[in-house]
């Protein structure tokens, strides 16, 4: 007998024990004289049910989740009659309402092919992108690109396309494509999901860009806390450069272009685009000046492309597809799909694909299930840690990057963040400043030495000590900060501070919620 | 961790000099080797690309990932970030630094546990989460965080 189940080797499914779960299958299989192929595989990112086996059967695959090694006997029954019957079976994959509600576009591949696998990739629509792009050429791809509406997914919505026609018309060689893998959010995992569960779409995506803008060369910085994510896009790189799909000859086009994995070193800061460059040059991530735009004097003062993991995972499926098909998504100016996560206090946590326009009360309430602890929905923060505190009040505000700037918040990388009614609102906010004065790279007094005195200011407030000076000395704090940085560090953290005490001023021991305007 | 050797060192500055900005790539090498980035290795590494040592100790100190001294045999970083927060990530910090008896950034007196604050592992929907000696767990609470130390201690 034999049968063949997927298991995720995600990092999220590792942290509560798919490895686990791998190996008392296999032993229970071999105990049992049955052959048991366990294919490893990027998740679904549905987070609340990992580990989540799923077997293959002649209707599809079938899921059960969270399975524990501890289930490995009773499962391996379920496995072996072709998806049947036990505690713990959810039914068809697909049909999992979090999943079936879903746009996956970026996200179509991962969780369900083996990462490592060009043939699986292939297989799946894999290099369809970018057979499309040679046929069309490096001015053509650029207008594609435009003409998606694609925005960058690292947090400023810059319009990607327009950001590489740019880089394409800046003169000089060499050029370079650097892929922002930093991903220092609080609440986001996306470009991890990616690297460890399809890193050939970001090797295809980069590489449409690199022939987009006449780049020979590519880096790929990633944060220092993604070991598996770094393993395994250095394992698909040396597969793609086998395979002739990097190298002097990309897929027999006669272009050039390879990867180079650049590893952080635990700074927040290096996710902002110079500061990243700096890095990359081995030096202090500072952030720079703006002009010159890196587009024009980038890495090593060379033009340079600088684009989120996100940004450049999307690329392929507008090639393969068309510019229409991913415009037709979306509302007002964000157009295609976002991949947003779901993240903290909520009952459903995970990788939610899906086309702008979805309301945030929908995304925690109905698509999240409400908090994790049961206990009632308090505040959710948009964007990571530069993000706004949005109160139930605003849950009507649908995710667009327009919509929310125009309530003081932002979408960032699409990361959500949700807590319940025990959280410190008071504590939150000198959080933000705690976070800032501990990442600051140290060029702009406001945000170097303000930061300090906010956490300061926050704790006397807290203590009630001249509650309203300190109150209005916070908020001169803050538009210090927000108009005398260099970047969105400094000039940011003034949201998650403000709306906290915007939206939650009985937590500053306002004593009838009133806070001076 | 093997002890400073001067000529390994040299061995392994040479490996990575010739690449594209070298300083972290080198230092990162350098750590995995050695545990830390000691003053002869600071010295060393500005010898080598042409830096001044002040130059290199302001490399050094400026990112997190980077140890001026020798961590524990196992290292536990705990994310301190938002998602984690709201799952009691600051409760079950203080639970690990009150039974290892340390604060952050502190090495217990046998030299077993280094504690390190991390912001965001991305584990985000699995919180509160760590990284101990590199690999990812999620869910913590303070029992599993008991068992998790009583194992590595053991
Ligand atoms: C403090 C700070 C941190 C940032 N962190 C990241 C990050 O981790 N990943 C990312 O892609 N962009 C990050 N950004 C945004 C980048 O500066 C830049 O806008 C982005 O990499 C451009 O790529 P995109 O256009 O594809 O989004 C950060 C910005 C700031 C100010
Ligand atoms: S705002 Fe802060 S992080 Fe940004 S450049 Fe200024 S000092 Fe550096
Ligand atoms: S916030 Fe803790 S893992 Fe992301």
């Amino acid at each position: 007998m034999s049968a063949r189940v997927y298991l995720p080797r995600d990092a999220a499914a590792l942290a509560v024990g798919a490895d686990d779960v791998a190996q008392a299958l296999s032993a229970a299989a071999q105990r049992r004289g049955v052959t048991l192929e366990i294919i490893r595989t990027g998740s679904r990112g549905l987070f609340w049910l990992e580990p989540m086996l799923e077997v293959a059967t002649s209707e599809g695959r079938v899921a059960y989740g969270p399975v524990e090694a501890s289930d490995a006997e009773t499962l391996l029954d379920a496995i072996l009659a072709g998806g049947g019957p036990h505690r713990l079976r959810l039914g068809p994959t697909e049909a999992i309402p979090f999943l079936k509600r879903q746009t996956r576009l970026t996200f179509a591949r991962c969780g369900i092919t083996d990462p490592l696998s060009l043939h699986d990739y292939r297989a799946a629509g894999g290099y369809r992108g970018l057979d499309r792009a040679l046929s069309l050429g490096p001015a053509a791809i650029v207008e594609t690109v435009v003409e998606s509406g694609l925005r960058g997914r690292g947090g400023a919505g810059f319009p990607t396309g327009i950001k590489w026609r740019t880089a394409r018309e800046a003169v000089g060689q060499p050029k370079y494509i650097v892929c922002n893998a930093d991903e220092g959010d609080s609440g986001t995992y996306a470009d991890r999901m990616i690297m460890e569960g399809d890193p050939f779409c970001l090797i295809e995506g980069m590489t449409i860009a690199a022939i987009a803008i006449g780049a020979a060369k590519g880096f790929i910085y990633i944060r220092s806390e993604y070991p598996h994510a770094i393993a395994t896009m250095e394992a698909a790189l040396a597969i793609a450069r086998r395979d002739g799909r990097l190298g002097t000859n990309v897929a027999g086009s006669g272009h050039a272009f390879d990867i180079e994995i650049r590893v952080g070193a635990g700074a927040y800061v290096c996710g902002e685009e110079t500061a990243l460059l700096d890095s990359l040059e081995g030096k202090r991530g500072m952030v720079r000046a703006k002009p010159p735009l890196p587009a024009h004097r980038g890495l090593f003062g060379r033009p340079t492309v600088v684009n989120n993991v996100l940004s450049l995972a999307a690329v392929p499926t507008i090639l393969a597809d068309g510019a229409d098909a991913y415009r037709d998504l979306g509302m007002g100016r964000s157009r295609g799909t976002m991949p947003i996560q779901l993240a903290g206090n909520v009952r459903y946590g995970g990788l939610f694909e899906t086309a702008f326009g979805v309301t945030l009360g929908g995304l925690v309430d109905d698509i999240g299930g409400g908090t994790l602890s049961g206990r009632p929905v308090r505040a959710v923060q948009v964007g990571g840690p530069l993000g706004a505190y949005f109160p139930r009040a605003l849950f009507d505000t649908p995710f667009d990057y327009e919509a929310f700037a125009q309530r003081d918040g932002l979408i960032g990388h699409g990361g959500v963040v949700v807590f319940d009614d025990t959280v410190d609102m008071a504590y939150q906010a000198r959080f933000a400043m705690e976070f800032c004065a501990i990442e600051s790279c140290g060029k702009c007094t406001p945000c170097r030495i303000g930061s300090t005195r906010g956490v300061e200011v926050i704790d006397r407030i807290v203590r009630g000590e001249k509650r309203e000076a300190n109150l209005a000395l916070l908020e001169d704090l803050c538009g210090t900060l927000k108009f005398g940085s260099l970047c969105a560090l400094g000039g940011f953290t003034p949201y998650p501070v403000m709306s906290a005490l915007r939206y939650f001023p009985e937590d500053f021991g306002a004593r009838n919620g009133a806070v001076p305007a | 961790m093997p002890a400073w050797q001067e000529a390994r060192a040299r061995q392994i500055i040479e490996a990575h000099r010739t690449v594209d900005g070298p300083a972290l790539v080198i230092l990162h090498a350098l750590q995995r080797e050695f545990g830390f980035i000691s003053d002869e290795a600071v010295a060393l590494v500005a010898d080598a690309l042409n830096l001044t040592r002040a130059e290199v100790h302001g490399i050094v100190t400026f990112y997190h990932d980077f140890r001026r001294e020798p961590a524990g045999r196992h290292v536990l970083k705990l994310c301190r970030a938002e998602a984690c927060q709201a799952l009691g990530g600051e409760r079950l910090a203080a639970h690990g630094q009150s039974r290892l008896g340390i604060t952050w950034g502190g090495t217990t007196a046998d030299g077993g546990v280094t504690l390190e604050p991390v912001f965001c592992l991305g584990l985000c929907a699995s919180g509160p989460a760590a990284l101990i000696d590199g690999r990812p767990v999620g869910r913590l609470d303070a029992a599993r965080l008991d068992r998790l130390l009583d194992e590595v201690s053991s």
